[in-house]
């Protein structure tokens, strides 16, 4: 009865973007393909992307640098001047621990900044279509707006949805809309200046690992270079010459960043517990959503598991989520010739014209 | 080769009549669930049991991804100890069982979607937001059905 030739493709490779490049069939497509662009460079948010789309920081990362110059020339001074005299008079512990910890410290912090914080992609055309139809349809006849709120039950607790008007969507929850990156991220934090990026859903474990470690980090070398001081004057010299001994402005720089920084990030790391051990983010701390002060009774934070083990693990061991912004996937090509579909990759068969025979 | 529809043939002759989004359900926290309510553009194409049937894999499938266990408190843990340098070689147990589900919706449409005309897109390429289906319009009545 059919004398055409059907050939099964792939249905993935029809209607997504996300199919690799077709084998090339004449001139046409040798073009298309070295023009072809990946979806990071048509990106929406005011994110800077670098090595092809592999890293990604916020636009304004001005105080990234300053935060890994402080944290790289505070150990070199420590490597440099108060290792030699402590590896003597001490422990040779000391250079193998502290190097341990500027390792952990680096990596934490370059993988929370170069890392997509969980940040949503924006509406496609035809969705956020469908979800106006929804909110219209929804609407009554009378002269109030559409709402633009939606409302869910999470664990009993009644939680408001709201929808973005940049992204175009309801925002699922503990969702926030990052002013400074122009992008929705997912259980969001709050965006860090000295890392460069927001801190969300899924380099919130990073951040945490980040500054728990620069506080031991920072207590270590604040011991180690005050150990340093109390030996050299112990040898019977007096402090003030201990001090001179020493190169002054390094022991002086060391004591002043460190005793300045490990307040600070000690704090921050306690205040860090605390949030994990409640489940909490630092956004729903600030707004209280769920401490009562709305003026709601009754509102218990409906994501807590009430165990402190069991929020801890679920914050920082849950399995990691994947990038949902496909930053180094390939855009759909615009051509449209004859034979083929707009916006789609098709295999190119032999005897395509033949498949239209009814 | 097999009577199976080419969905290439189904672009050809027909166009895009409508686009339905499965939303999140929200009912059980941030975890990724879609909603089972069968919606009604597709009474006409698709049986209901069928659709909760796939929606219902689908949910179980992304939360064995999400699932809190001993498997993702080893990886939790054996990721921190190497300071996550270990995701470089690595695939997630989270994108493992992405594989798995795109495996399943591509089942899916050639098995039981593609030959009544519609396509389900998988939900990783709409940011987990909505399981996109596109129906297309039914003008094949000539080919054979």
């Amino acid at each position: 009865m059919k004398n055409c030739e059907y050939r099964q493709i792939e249905p993935q490779g029809l209607g997504t973007p996300n199919a690799a490049p077709p084998p090339p069939a004449g001139a046409n497509d040798a073009d298309t393909r070295a023009k072809r662009r990946r979806k990071w460079e048509v990106f929406p948010g005011k994110n800077r992307f670098y090595c092809d789309g592999r890293i990604m920081v916020a636009r304004q990362s001005g105080v990234l640098p300053l935060t890994l110059g402080l944290i790289v020339l505070t150990s070199c001074l420590f490597f440099v001047f108060d290792c030699p005299f402590l590896v003597e008079h001490v422990t040779s512990c000391i250079p193998a621990i502290g190097g341990a910890l500027f390792a952990f410290v680096i990596i934490s912090l370059l993988q929370t900044s170069f890392r997509d914080p969980g940040i949503l992609p924006r509406a496609t055309a035809d969705e956020a279509a469908y979800t106006e139809k929804q909110i219209d349809d929804s609407a009554s006849s009378s002269y109030r707006p559409p709402p633009r709120t939606l409302e869910v039950i999470i664990n009993q607790q009644v939680v408001k949805l709201k929808y973005c008007f940049t992204c175009k969507m309801f925002r699922p929850p503990r969702t926030s809309h990052c002013s400074l990156c122009d992008n929705c991220v997912e259980r969001f934090d709050h965006h860090c200046p000295w890392v460069g990026n927001c801190v969300g859903k899924r380099n919130y474990r990073f951040f945490y690992a980040f500054i728990v470690s620069l506080s031991f980090l920072t207590a270590f070398i604040f011991g180690c270079v005050t150990t340093h001081l109390t030996l050299r004057s112990q040898g019977g010299k007096g402090l003030i010459t201990a001090v001179q001994e020493s190169p002054p402005s390094c022991t002086a720089l060391e004591l002043i960043v460190c005793f300045f920084s490990v307040w600070s990030i000690l704090g921050l790391s306690g205040f860090h517990t605390y949030l994990v051990a409640s489940n909490l983010t630092t956004n729903e701390d600030i707004k209280g959503s769920w401490s009562g002060n709305s003026g709601v009774q009754n509102t218990v934070n409906p994501y807590s598991y009430n165990n402190i083990f069991a929020n801890c693990c679920a914050v920082l061991c849950a399995p990691l989520p994947p990038s949902l912004i496909d930053r180094r996937g390939f855009l759909p090509t615009q051509e449209s010739p004859p034979a083929a579909q707009p916006q789609v990759e098709l295999p190119v068969f032999v005897g395509k014209s033949d498949l239209t025979v009814v | 080769m097999a009577e199976t529809h080419s969905l290439q043939d189904i672009r050809q002759q027909a166009t895009v009549a409508a686009k339905v989004f499965i939303q999140r359900d929200y009912t059980s926290g941030t975890m990724c669930q879609f909603q089972t309510k069968f919606p009604t553009e597709l009474e006409t194409r698709i049986d209901k049991q069928q659709f909760e049937e796939t929606v219902r894999t689908l949910n179980n499938l992304y939360a064995e991804a999400e699932k809190l266990g001993g498997h993702s408190y080893l990886e939790g843990c054996l990721a921190c100890l190497t300071a996550y340098t270990i995701f470089l070689c690595m695939e997630t147990h989270y994108e493992k069982v992405l594989k798995k589900i795109a495996k399943y919706i591509q089942e899916q449409n050639d098995k039981i979607y593609a030959p009544r005309g519609l396509l389900l897109t998988d939900p990783i390429e709409r940011g987990l937001r909505v399981i996109e289906i596109t129906i297309f319009e039914d003008r094949s009545t000539g080919s054979g059905r």
